[in-house]
């Protein structure tokens, strides 16, 4: 049963010496030694206890700072003894202390959990190990190699991971020697875990959304820590994502956006939802339909298409459609002066009519003064009465419509009012289509 | 070219003279007798998002009088255009000449060799003045509440509403256009 050879014996009393633990050094030996390894079993309590939903995870371990110079003395000793046997031995060549222990202990947090461990995975556990017994064994390279360890805002102390790496790869092997045995010392006690933190990457909701309500904005309207208009399309739309998925937050982006008397008709407009720190994740397409549902159910002011899960990538497409897409609209439009059918048939022939817009002044409180050239591509008239008219249009993206319906005080040129030589005003304005291609229609 | 002149009252009975989207979005404020010379009444339209607009008043005397005007010039001395004005970038009114109340906009050269000043009446920085008058002054006088705006300011956001307090509202300024009328019809 004992299977250390004579040729191990040295090695055995050399590690035995220095306080290195039995099991260790059979391992080190080669000997395949099936004893349970210490576990951190409260890792894994936290994992079950945090109430996510995952079918792999990655493992995120943090060694303290000072962990790194015992692994540097170690490797000293190694390289000397290598050298003594006439053999030279890279830096790369080890094992890093880190490798290992992952290497002994990803099968078990593996069959603790029941998943397997991706470097993939979107479920991230992450553990922190400190060791306060030998928290100054790194200080001394602090004399040796002062502007590794500058002080920043964010950090508690100048010996971070990073700063002590940095100075072993500077510091000469006489010179640290000198200041540190090797090999170290034993010390009393194994490292304890002073941090566990589980996260899920965010995950991706999109769909199409109507608005049919002219009192509705898209993003919660607060001014000075008071509401101004009940809710809005985006928690609409969110609160019921940010429920079923147990997230902790939401980022809500759409392909464009209108105003809080427009309405948006038609397939809707594409919008996307990122779900921040989701605990549930897996839903099956008929799951998705059923909160789709749900949120049409639960109000009459928007309603949702074409819900379903995308990558992170896929967002791209919408932002896309932002720029370069068209968009159609229908707006009813008022005059001053008394009209007839003939006075509005001319617009209908106008094809690609080239207006130059500066930045309206309902927005140029928060938007910077600039003029944009956009293209009306079409438009097609419908005659109310004498005093009204409906207007379809079909616009180049980031066209301001009320804008080119009343002329801003004649800052978007040309605009109704000066095509028609009459003062002109939009009591109504609808988005008929957004002419983005995704995300992909669903058959319901 | 001038156009026909309006007698007070019909002036009165028209302002405010604007379409219905000034209505909704705007309020109409007045300064009268701006730097004490009579009848050079101007109208500042506050948007809700508290940037103003500065326009003349159907009382003020280029309206009333039925002159001509031969030009208007932005050069309001020898060292400063508000054409010079820029505003940059992202940040609003970053870079503005920034207006004090009575800091003049421009200068409206009448043919009959009357020269009239048009003021801010209003603190904050200067956004754009309006070039179209430059080239057709007669707009000044046609569509003095919408296409013939003098200048765009954006007050200070802790100032938006106290801007306003040296001003008329439209009840107000009504007030002293009457009290003008009948002061006149009184004397003659």
């Amino acid at each position: 049963m004992f299977p250390l050879t004579v040729e191990n014996k040295h090695v055995a009393q050399l590690l035995l010496s220095t306080g290195t633990c039995p099991r260790c050094i059979f391992r080190f030996c080669g000997v395949d030694f099936h004893a349970p390894y210490k576990l951190p079993y409260e890792v894994c309590q936290k994992v079950e206890a945090s109430g996510f939903e995952f079918t792999n995870l990655v493992l995120s371990i943090s060694f303290p700072p000072q962990l790194s110079v015992r692994e540097h003395a170690a490797w000293l000793l190694v390289k000397q003894e290598m050298g003594k046997q006439s053999l030279s031995l890279g830096r790369n060549d080890t094992v890093q202390l880190k490798e290992a222990y992952k290497w002994i202990t990803h099968p078990l947090f593996s069959e603790e959990l029941g998943v397997p461990i991706d470097g993939k995975s979107l479920f991230e556990v992450s553990v922190v190990f400190a060791h306060p017994e030998t928290v100054e064994d790194c200080h001394f390279l602090r004399a040796i190699c002062p502007d590794c360890f500058k002080p920043a805002k964010n950090k508690q102390s100048v010996f971070t991971r990073m700063a002590v790496m940095k100075a072993l790869n500077k510091i000469k092997e006489e010179d640290f020697r000198k200041q540190f045995p090797c090999p170290p010392n034993s010390p009393k006690a194994v490292c304890s875990v002073v941090e566990i933190e589980c996260a899920h990457g965010a995950v991706f909701v999109a769909g199409r959304y109507n608005k049919y309500s002219r009192n509705l904005p898209q993003t919660p309207w607060i001014i000075d820590g008071e509401r101004k208009l009940d809710s809005s399309v985006e928690e609409l739309i969110s609160d019921h994502l940010l429920t079923v998925f147990k997230a902790d937050s939401f980022n809500f982006s759409s392909s464009g956006r209108e105003d809080v008397d427009v309405r948006t008709l038609g397939n809707g407009r594409p919008f996307a939802i990122e779900l921040v720190n989701p605990h549930r994740v897996h839903f099956t397409s008929q799951e998705i339909k059923e909160l789709q549902q749900k949120i049409n159910n639960s109000s009459n002011k928007i309603q949702v298409r074409d819900l379903q899960l995308v990558t992170r990538e896929a967002i791209g497409h919408m932002k896309e459609g932002e720029e370069e897409k068209t968009k159609t609209y229908s707006a009813l439009i008022w005059t001053n002066k008394a009209i007839q059918r003939k006075d509005i048939e001319f617009l209908d022939d106008i094809k690609d009519l080239k207006i130059d817009q500066k930045t309206p002044l309902r927005v140029l409180h928060r938007r910077p003064l600039a003029v944009r050239t956009r293209i009306i591509h079409s438009m097609e008239t419908h005659y109310v009465d004498e005093h009204h008219f409906r207007l379809s249009l079909k616009t180049q993206a980031g066209t301001y419509i009320k804008e080119f319906v009343h002329g801003d005080f004649g800052r978007t040129k040309p605009n109704i009012c000066s095509l028609m030589d009459v003062t002109a005003d939009i009591l109504e304005l609808d988005v008929e289509s957004v002419d983005v291609d995704w995300p992909p229609a669903l058959d319901d | 070219m001038a156009t026909e002149p309006k007698t007070p009252e019909a002036a009165l009975a028209e302002e405010p003279a604007v379409p219905s989207l000034v209505d909704h979005y705007f309020t109409c404020w007045y300064k009268a007798d701006v730097k004490g010379k009579r009848c050079e009444d101007h109208c500042i339209l506050q948007h809700c998002n508290r940037i103003c607009v500065i326009t003349l008043a159907g009382s003020h005397l280029v309206l009333q009088s039925g002159k001509a005007i031969k030009s208007i010039s932005y050069q309001i001395s020898t060292n400063c255009s508000r054409l010079q004005n820029k505003v940059s970038g992202n940040l609003s009114g970053y870079g503005a000449q920034f207006l004090r109340e009575l800091a003049p906009l421009c200068k409206i050269y009448c043919s009959d060799g009357e020269e009239y000043t048009m003021s801010s009446c209003v603190r904050g920085q200067l956004m754009e003045v309006n070039e179209s008058i430059l080239h057709k002054p007669s707009i000044l006088q046609e569509k003095p509440s919408t296409e013939g705006y003098s200048a765009v300011v954006l007050p200070k956001f802790e100032e938006s509403k106290s801007i306003t307090e040296g001003l008329l509202t439209q009840k107000q300024y009504d007030d002293v256009v009457v009290k003008r009328i009948n002061a006149t019809t009184a004397t003659s």
